[in-house]
């Protein structure tokens, strides 16, 4: 097994939000996240990352084995764990370029590689770039400032493709996508899906998971998990909604 | 848990200073303290003619009638100067003709400065006069640079050689009687450089000094002087790094540069003294008086400085903007961390008609740090027309530092504009975790986040200066915030 998380719970400030998440994903599989906003998707996807604004009250989260809570944020990424984010963050004045560069550079020390010299460098940037169909024009400008909503979620693809991790958490990457750029970022996500990496998929959409056909979806409602299925379950939500889900839970 | 990126940054930030090592190399010294025959020892040491042992003791008289300046936003312990060597020449003082003759403890330092003349010489066709405790040890290139008929060379061979384009500027930008430290400068200087860029000379290659201090207790008193003749140009870089030491260290440069008729001069700076330690102690004194003149019409002075090191900075590189259409630059970096003090800034004069001026500045202050800029924009009643743009920005890094900006501007005219804009603003938690969610360790996110914020100055750099001054400024926050 990837990732196994058991009844983890999570608060912000005192305020609990994850209240006892269980989730195993085995290698080579693709989980869809749904559920109403505010409910918790992307602060599971920031504990897993390691983001240390919230605090892990309980429970555990296994990855590849080892005890990922006891992992810094940088460490996590570097054993192949990815987030595109909601809302990427504009850092202004560095080029994208140079962003990857620092990061693709990073994680091959790590591996104990010797760093990419800049002519190898660039042309693997070339290659992921038309794998998103990410301009050149994007690539020469400041890591996300002023990018619109869309050009955003194309960055953080065209990061995943550049570092090739081993779990990929998207969240929402759909949202705010022309129906072109859903199909472009769903398709780098297919090409980089095999046998041993896996995804997260976070959407409000199950348009989404025509593209990217998930293995499972999960509903995410009020910090917990609580209801599993197959690409159906996302069908069936996008035809009721979720209130008979508020229901059932309150019943 | 915390979510407290002051923290990270504080974590990120306790290491030592990357060039804190002494070379072993035998000094002579002038004796201890200053008086009248402290500036005659000098003067007489260096072989000099009257005129210029006038010119000290004009401004060692002067000197003695100052007191020292307390109007910037610095604290400073009393400086005794009575305690301080004021002139240390490597003993073994020799005209080298080829780096082989050149005492091999001192190729060693430039090694570990990543700076060796060789590889400068080779890789980058860069002229370099450098100086190491105030004799300058090998001059460069100075064969093609004849060719052309520009001077490159020390101020003590500038003195020798050409004295009568000495009388005439040496002086002329900052007088003796300037300020406190411009005239203990001009009583005691030891050496610097000199260049001349004749009439309508384009200098081929960008000329570079590294200064370094080196012994202890020793007073740094470096002059330069650059002169662009009408049509000329010239882009001047000037860094320097220095051994780690517990004395704090006197410096107090002087600059001055002229540029005529349609001259255009680039000066660059790269400032990395030992800065203290963690704990404020030691460190660099550095009161430094850069000015430069734009005498003819059209002509152009661009500063641009990179400051990461220091205990004390004090500097404000100057534009006196004299000749109509004339354009005056200052883009500076200021970074300050641990218990360091910074006031820096500039003066841009407009005297002449549609001149214009740019003030890019960015201050990055981490732990218990003061960064001030100080900036005077005057425009004068003739100087119609004329123009100024001031963006002054701060980054701070934890919550110990501090940052303060006093931009003083006088407009005496109606038809020109001044633009004012600042900013303060810290890095984001959001930004470190993103960059740390792909893989970059809080120290590399810190740098290049602050590069990023740089970026503006930083491009101004010469190329084989810019790589440095990144990495530079990615060292100097490595202890910062506690
Ligand atoms: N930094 C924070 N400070 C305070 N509350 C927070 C913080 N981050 C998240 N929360 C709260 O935690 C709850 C869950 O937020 P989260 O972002 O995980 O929701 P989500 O399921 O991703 O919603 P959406 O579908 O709108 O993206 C929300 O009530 C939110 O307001
Ligand atoms: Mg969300």
């Amino acid at each position: 097994m990837l990732l196994s998380i058991k009844n983890l719970h999570a608060s912000i400030n005192g305020k609990e939000i994850l209240k006892g998440i269980n989730l195993d994903v085995n290698q080579g599989e693709v989980h869809a996240i749904m559920g109403p906003n505010g409910t918790g998707k992307s602060t599971l996807a920031s504990v897993i990352a390691g983001r240390e604004v919230f605090d892990v009250t309980a429970g555990e989260i296994i990855y590849k084995g080892k005890n990922l809570l006891k992992l810094a944020v940088e460490e996590r990424a570097r054993e192949g764990i990815f987030l595109g984010f909601q809302y990427p963050v504009e850092i202004p004045g560095v080029s994208i370029t140079n962003f990857m560069r620092t990061a693709v550079n990073e994680l091959r020390k790590y591996k104990g590689l010797d760093a990419l010299s800049g002519g190898v460098f660039l042309k693997l940037m070339e290659e992921k770039k038309k794998l998103v169909e990410l301009t050149s024009n994007l690539a020469n400008r400041s890591v996300n400032e002023g990018f619109s909503g869309g050009e955003k979620k194309k960055n953080e693809i065209f990061q995943m493709a550049m570092l090739e991790p081993t779990l990929a958490i998207l969240d929402e990457t759909d949202s705010g996508l022309d129906i072109d750029a859903l199909r472009v970022v769903a398709n780098g996500v297919n090409k980089l899906r095999t046998k041993e990496n896996s995804f997260l998929v976070i959407t409000h959409y199950q348009r989404l998971l025509d593209y990217i056909v998930p293995d499972f979806v999960h509903v995410l409602f009020e910090g917990r998990i609580v209801k599993s299925g197959s690409r159906e379950l996302a069908l069936e939500l996008e035809e009721k909604g979720y209130d008979w889900i508020r229901k059932e839970q309150e019943g | 848990m915390e979510s407290d990126p002051n923290k990270i940054i504080g974590e990120v930030t306790q290491s030592d200073y990357k060039y804190g090592f002494v070379t072993e190399i035998e000094t002579e010294y002038a004796p201890k303290g200053l008086s009248e025959d402290t500036v005659r020892y000098i003067s007489a040491k260096k072989n000099e003619p009257a005129f210029m042992l006038e010119f000290r003791l004009k401004a060692f008289r002067h000197w003695l009638t100052m007191k020292l300046p307390n109007w910037a936003h610095l604290e400073i312990p009393p400086i005794d100067f009575q305690d301080i060597y004021f002139y240390a020449a490597p003993k073994k003082k020799k005209q080298y003709e080829s780096l082989d003759q050149v005492d091999p403890e001192l190729l060693a330092t430039f090694d570990k400065l990543g700076i060796s003349l060789e590889e400068q010489k080779k890789l980058s066709g860069v002229a370099v006069d450098a100086v190491i405790d105030s004799v300058s040890v090998k001059t460069t290139f100075s064969e093609t640079l004849s060719k052309y008929g520009i001077i490159f060379c020390s101020m003590s061979e500038a003195i020798q050689n050409h004295p009568d384009l000495l009388k005439q500027y040496l002086g002329s930008v900052v007088p003796y009687t300037d300020n406190y430290y411009a005239s203990l400068n001009s009583a005691v200087f030891s050496d610097g450089s000199f260049c001349y860029i004749p009439k309508g000379v384009r200098s081929p290659v960008e000329l570079s000094t590294y200064f370094r201090i080196n012994a202890a207790n020793t007073g740094q008193f470096e002059r330069t002087l650059i002169v662009a003749d009408e049509g000329a140009y010239v882009s001047y870089m000037e860094g320097c790094t220095a051994p780690q030491r517990d004395e704090n260290q006197l410096h107090a440069a002087v600059v001055e540069i002229v540029a005529m008729k349609d001259a255009q001069v680039k000066y660059s700076t790269v400032q990395n003294w030992y800065p203290g330690d963690k704990n404020g102690k030691g460190g660099i004194y550095n009161f430094v008086t850069k000015r430069g003149i734009c005498k003819g019409n059209n002509s152009k002075i661009s500063w641009t400085q990179v400051e990461t090191g220091s205990a004390v900075t004090w500097k404000y590189p100057s534009c006196i903007l004299l000749g109509d259409n004339s354009v005056g630059e200052f883009y500076s970096v200021a970074v300050t961390n641990n218990f360091q003090q910074a006031d820096t800034g500039t003066k841009m004069m407009h005297l002449g008609k549609n001149t214009k001026s740019t003030i890019i500045s960015k201050g990055i202050s981490a732990g218990k740090s003061n960064n001030s800029y100080r900036g005077l924009v005057r425009i004068s009643k003739n100087a119609t027309n004329s123009r100024n743009y001031s963006q002054c920005d701060s980054l701070l890094l934890g919550s110990s530092c501090g940052a303060h900006t006093w931009p003083y501007i006088q407009v005496e005219n109606k038809s020109s504009i001044v633009e004012h804009e600042a900013t303060t603003s810290k890095i984001s938690e959001d930004q470190l975790f993103y960059c740390q969610q792909r893989g970059m360790n809080a120290e590399s996110a810190i740098g290049l986040i602050v590069n990023g914020y740089a970026k503006e100055v930083l491009k101004q750099l010469p190329m084989e200066f810019a790589v440095e001054a990144q990495k530079l400024l990615s060292i100097s926050l490595e202890g910062s915030v506690g």
